[in-house]
């Protein structure tokens, strides 16, 4: 527990992507089994048992310390865990044990009742170092926040093994900690734990925001294209375990599962395969603008009436696996041509094809994107977003590779960002964080930093306002009188699709650029902050100078 | 800077400022505050004529140490150990006083009517607690100390006495300073799994500096050691006295590819500063009792926070006070409150003193910061 502890110290304080990595690895390699399997678990969020209340704690120390004390030291340290782990006394004697490991902890917690845990959690209080306990505390309260996302903890494992990130993806599913067999493999000792789950998540493959040159550059005859539409990209994937089980699964863009939202369509993944697609909301087989999904998704709970209401659908894209085969190596026409067969043997209304636009220059294309309607979207046209650009000899590689696949937005004036800064609004909305400033990635050197573009206070409704509101008070790292700082790392933040309706030069921002008439468009849940746009993007609508 | 000589009992009329409790008095045992009482210029010892650690020039001073909140410019007379006197020649020039008198740890000196001793405080090097005698009386005003080892500071003495009169500046029980041992292991393994970035670390100008320096060494790191210009004379000071810190080198006039992977010690303002640019992708790792609070470290914008302080933890503090058996403790500054409350509880009678004009150089600046940070 103190080594997983000192680990967690020190991502808390370590900004770099990078450096965060090499330090997870190094505590992987140097911590025993099952530690480490734990400590994994925590870093993925994959740790559960029942958490305890503050009120525990403080019952706890209140035996130990005087309250003058104790008062004076939780004024100046502000944090209850914090407080406590450090005013903890040295037990009178030392115990003749070891401090506990993270494996004893969770494990104990798991199995213990209510009336236990103040004994168990004093004596571990006891045996540990400040760091320990304060992790320990976190931890038990399930308040323990950890610097990096399961994304970076999955790239550290595959490094003890000189492996891909998307390789312990592929894996990931089906396991459970300790993790054993993922070690166990990745440090070369046993096979890949492959077979156990038939549908995992594959990391999707993603597209450059299209440039001037890329279309001067490159003949369109090696080209396809298909409609973007406005929804929530997801990969759907279903197959059977080796015991005759069923396993149906949604994943988001990053790998979330989204299963528990969208109960409906997880019931209607009856094949064996993976589907990159669109999750849509799709009503007597028409395409329902994003607003719609929206309001569905912002439902706490999904009850049949929702259902019913707003019927979710999935839009395909491609098709990755078919009958445990992954295809992922076939050109994007041989995957097209199964994927088109496969949609036609589910036979499902709710998962349909993404039609292909035909073109033949690139002025066609252009065409097809100002008037969708007039091109094969039809009745759908208000839900499409732009057009997708693929070529036709690729293969499917997860990230986004140059030059594959293109990405051709409708709207120029559309940009993801991230929250940088909020502040408190005025009248009636004075007791919310309604004010925000946000930034697009700037690159600096080897690393990229956010740049502040703008500043937008309307265009969300009211029960979005709650939600940044309540986003911007749980993730506050500093405050500046009635400004708040909240917390805007690759990992961790809020992006927000911002409109504007043109955009000029200016020497007063930092940026370069200056945003006209911004607004929030849509609250991107679904994205990471590393996926929002970079200044590029930006620089690329100006008006010639 | 040679100032004016300030009329040792003028400043009656400005005694509000120099402590909030104007009453206070009252309450110190008679005889303590017979011999020492307060002026505008700090701590003054009318049956000796001299003050202690005066923050204002004054004719006759005895000084604790030479951190500059303790040890200023200016005064006429000035006695202490041979060290700090070193210490001030080396930061204000040699006229730094009129007359100057050394007096090597355990020597008593005779000023006025009262036995003056100089006894090791384990602060910095040269550090010392004062002990007065007279009548009888024995008052120890012991500055700033620790009581951790330090490879670089003579260990602190507790002396018996009547009266201490303590400093504050972590006098929270939230503050328990860790061996560090484990500190600078925290320093190495980051170097050792980032070989290739350099490894700054802030530490304060005199002794803090140095103590690092001496600590990395212990634990067997024996490369060159790259230095802020600002540490220089300090750490060569330390090596004529004595203190083995290495082999040290100038950061300055180095190539970019020659900075790569080297560990650097600074003042901690450097590192925000423009100097800290010519480092590509450092480890900014700050060495502070400050340290010990995640918000604290946080807002020094530290990386690698290392919590070494050259002050008492509050174990010690408390430890202390028992170990001199004073019945009577005065508190300097820092965190006064919860020490006072706490000599309450062991039925010690306590006062804050709420001097002014401390802790403006080294950890002791944290006190301002820390109050706004709640
Ligand atoms: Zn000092
Ligand atoms: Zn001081």
């Amino acid at each position: 527990m103190n080594r997983f502890a000192a680990l967690l110290d020190r991502l808390a304080y370590e900004p770099r992507r990078n450096a965060k990595i090499a330090l997870v690895e190094a505590y992987l390699r140097s911590e025993p089994d099952p530690d480490r399997g734990y400590g994994l678990a925590a870093l993925t969020g994959g740790l559960v048992f029942h958490h305890a209340k503050p009120g525990l704690i403080r019952a706890l120390i209140a035996e130990r310390v005087d309250p003058v004390l104790f008062a004076m030291s939780y004024d100046y340290v502000g944090d209850l865990s914090e407080t406590v782990s450090l005013l903890w006394p040295t037990p009178e004697a030392t115990p003749n044990e070891p401090p506990p490991g993270l494996a004893e902890v969770v494990l104990a917690l798991r199995s213990a009742g209510k009336v236990d845990i103040p004994r168990l959690l004093a004596r571990w209080l006891d045996l540990l170092d400040e760091t320990g306990r304060f992790a320990l505390l976190k931890l038990i309260t399930g308040a323990l926040r950890i610097g990096v996302s399961s994304r970076l903890a999955k790239t550290a494992v595959a490094r003890l093994g000189g492996r891909e990130p998307d390789e312990v993806e592929e894996v990931w599913h089906g396991l459970e900690p300790p993790y054993r067999a993922l070690f166990d493999w990745i440090e070369g000792r046993g096979p890949r734990p492959e077979a156990v789950d038939p549908a995992p998540f594959r990391p999707p493959m993603l597209a450059h925001a299209l440039e001037e040159r890329d279309a001067a550059e490159n003949d369109p005859a090696l080209f396809r294209a298909e409609w973007k539409w406005d929804g929530i990209r997801v990969q759907a994937a279903a197959g059977t375990m080796a015991d005759g089980r069923r396993v149906q699964r949604l994943f988001s863009r990053s790998g979330e599962d989204l299963s528990g939202a969208f109960p409906d369509l997880l019931e209607r993944l009856t094949f064996d395969g993976a589907i990159d697609g669109e999750l849509l909301v799709m009503i007597d087989g028409r395409v329902q603008p994003f607003a719609t999904l929206q309001q569905r998704l912002n439902r706490k709970t999904v009850t049949p009436k929702l259902l019913a209401e707003m019927p979710a659908a999935i839009r395909a894209y491609d098709l990755l696996a078919e009958g445990g085969e992954d295809i992922r190596a076939l050109p994007f026409d041989d995957r097209r041509t199964r994927l088109e067969a496969f949609v036609a043997a589910i036979g499902d209304p709710l998962i349909d094809l993404s039609p292909m636009i035909p073109f033949e220059t690139w002025e066609d294309l252009a065409a097809a994107r100002s008037d969708p309607s007039a091109h094969g979207a039809g009745a759908d046209a208000e839900a499409v977003e732009g057009v997708m650009i693929k070529r036709a000899a690729a293969p499917y590689v997860p990230g986004r590779v140059k030059g594959e696949w293109f990405k051709w937005k409708r709207d120029p004036y559309n940009v993801d960002a991230v929250l940088m800064y909020a502040q408190r609004g005025h009248g009636k909305r004075s007791s919310f964080y309604s004010d925000y400033t946000f930034g697009v990635w700037k690159p600096n050197g080897e690393t990229r930093e956010l740049v502040p573009v703008g500043k937008a206070y309307f265009g969300f409704t009211d029960e979005e306002l709650k939600e940044i509101d309540r986003f911007v008070r749980n993730n506050t790292v500093n405050r500046f009188g009635p400004v708040r700082e909240v917390v805007h790392t690759a990992e961790q933040g809020l992006v927000i699709e911002v409109a504007f309706e043109g955009l000029n030069r200016s020497t007063r921002h930092k940026s370069g650029v200056a945003m006209r008439f911004p607004r929030v468009a849509r609250l991107r849940w679904d994205k990471k902050p590393a996926d929002a746009d970079e200044i590029a993007v930006l620089l690329a609508m100006l008006p010639e100078a | 800077m040679t100032g004016p000589i300030a009329p040792i009992h003028s400043a009656n009329i400005g005694l509000a400022a120099v402590y909030r409790q104007a009453d206070a008095l009252s309450y110190w045992s008679m005889r303590a505050e017979d011999l020492l009482s307060l002026d505008a210029a700090g701590l003054y010892c009318a049956a000796g004529g001299f003050h202690i650690d005066p923050v204002r020039p004054v004719a006759r001073a005895v000084v604790t140490h030479g951190h500059s909140d303790h040890a200023r410019s200016g005064h006429r007379a000035v006695l202490a150990t041979p060290e700090t006197i070193a210490i001030m020649a080396t930061r204000y020039g040699e006229d730094f006083t009129v007359a100057r008198q050394s007096a090597e740890y355990g020597e008593t000196v005779r000023i006025g009517e009262v036995d003056v001793t100089l006894y090791p405080a384990g602060h910095v090097l040269g550090s010392a607690q004062i002990l007065l005698e007279w009548r009888g009386l024995r008052v120890v005003v012991s500055g700033d100390y620790k009581r951790q080892a330090d490879p670089t500071a003579a260990a602190f003495v507790p002396v018996r006495c009547h009266a201490f009169v303590t400093e504050a500046t972590f006098a929270l029980p939230v503050f328990r300073h860790p061996p560090v041992r484990g500190e600078i292991a925290k320093l190495l393994d980051s170097h050792a799994l980032f070989p290739d970035r350099t490894h700054i670390v802030g530490a304060y100008a005199l002794g803090k500096a140095q103590r690092v320096i001496a600590l990395i060494r212990e634990a067997g790191y024996d490369a060159p050691i790259l230095i802020h210009g600002g540490l220089d004379r300090l750490c060569r000071l330390y090596a004529e006295r004595g203190v083995d810190l290495g082999p040290l080198e100038a950061v300055a006039g180095r190539a970019k590819a020659d900075l790569a992977g080297r560990i650097v010690l600074c003042p901690p303002s450097a590192t925000q500063d423009l100097w800290a640019r010519r480092f590509a992708d450092p480890v900014t790792a700050f060495a502070s009792g400050w340290m010990r609070v995640r918000a604290r470290a946080r807002q020094k914008g530290a990386e690698l926070p290392l919590v070494i302080s050259d002050h008492s933890d509050w174990d010690d503090l408390c430890d202390t006070i028992l170990e001199t058996g004073a019945e009577e403790v005065w508190v300097t500054h820092g965190q006064e409150d919860a020490l006072v409350h706490w000599c309450g509880t062991q039925g010690i009678r306590a006062k804050p003193l709420n001097l002014i004009g401390y802790g403006d150089e080294e950890e002791g600046e944290g006190v301002a910061a820390g109050g706004a940070a709640g």
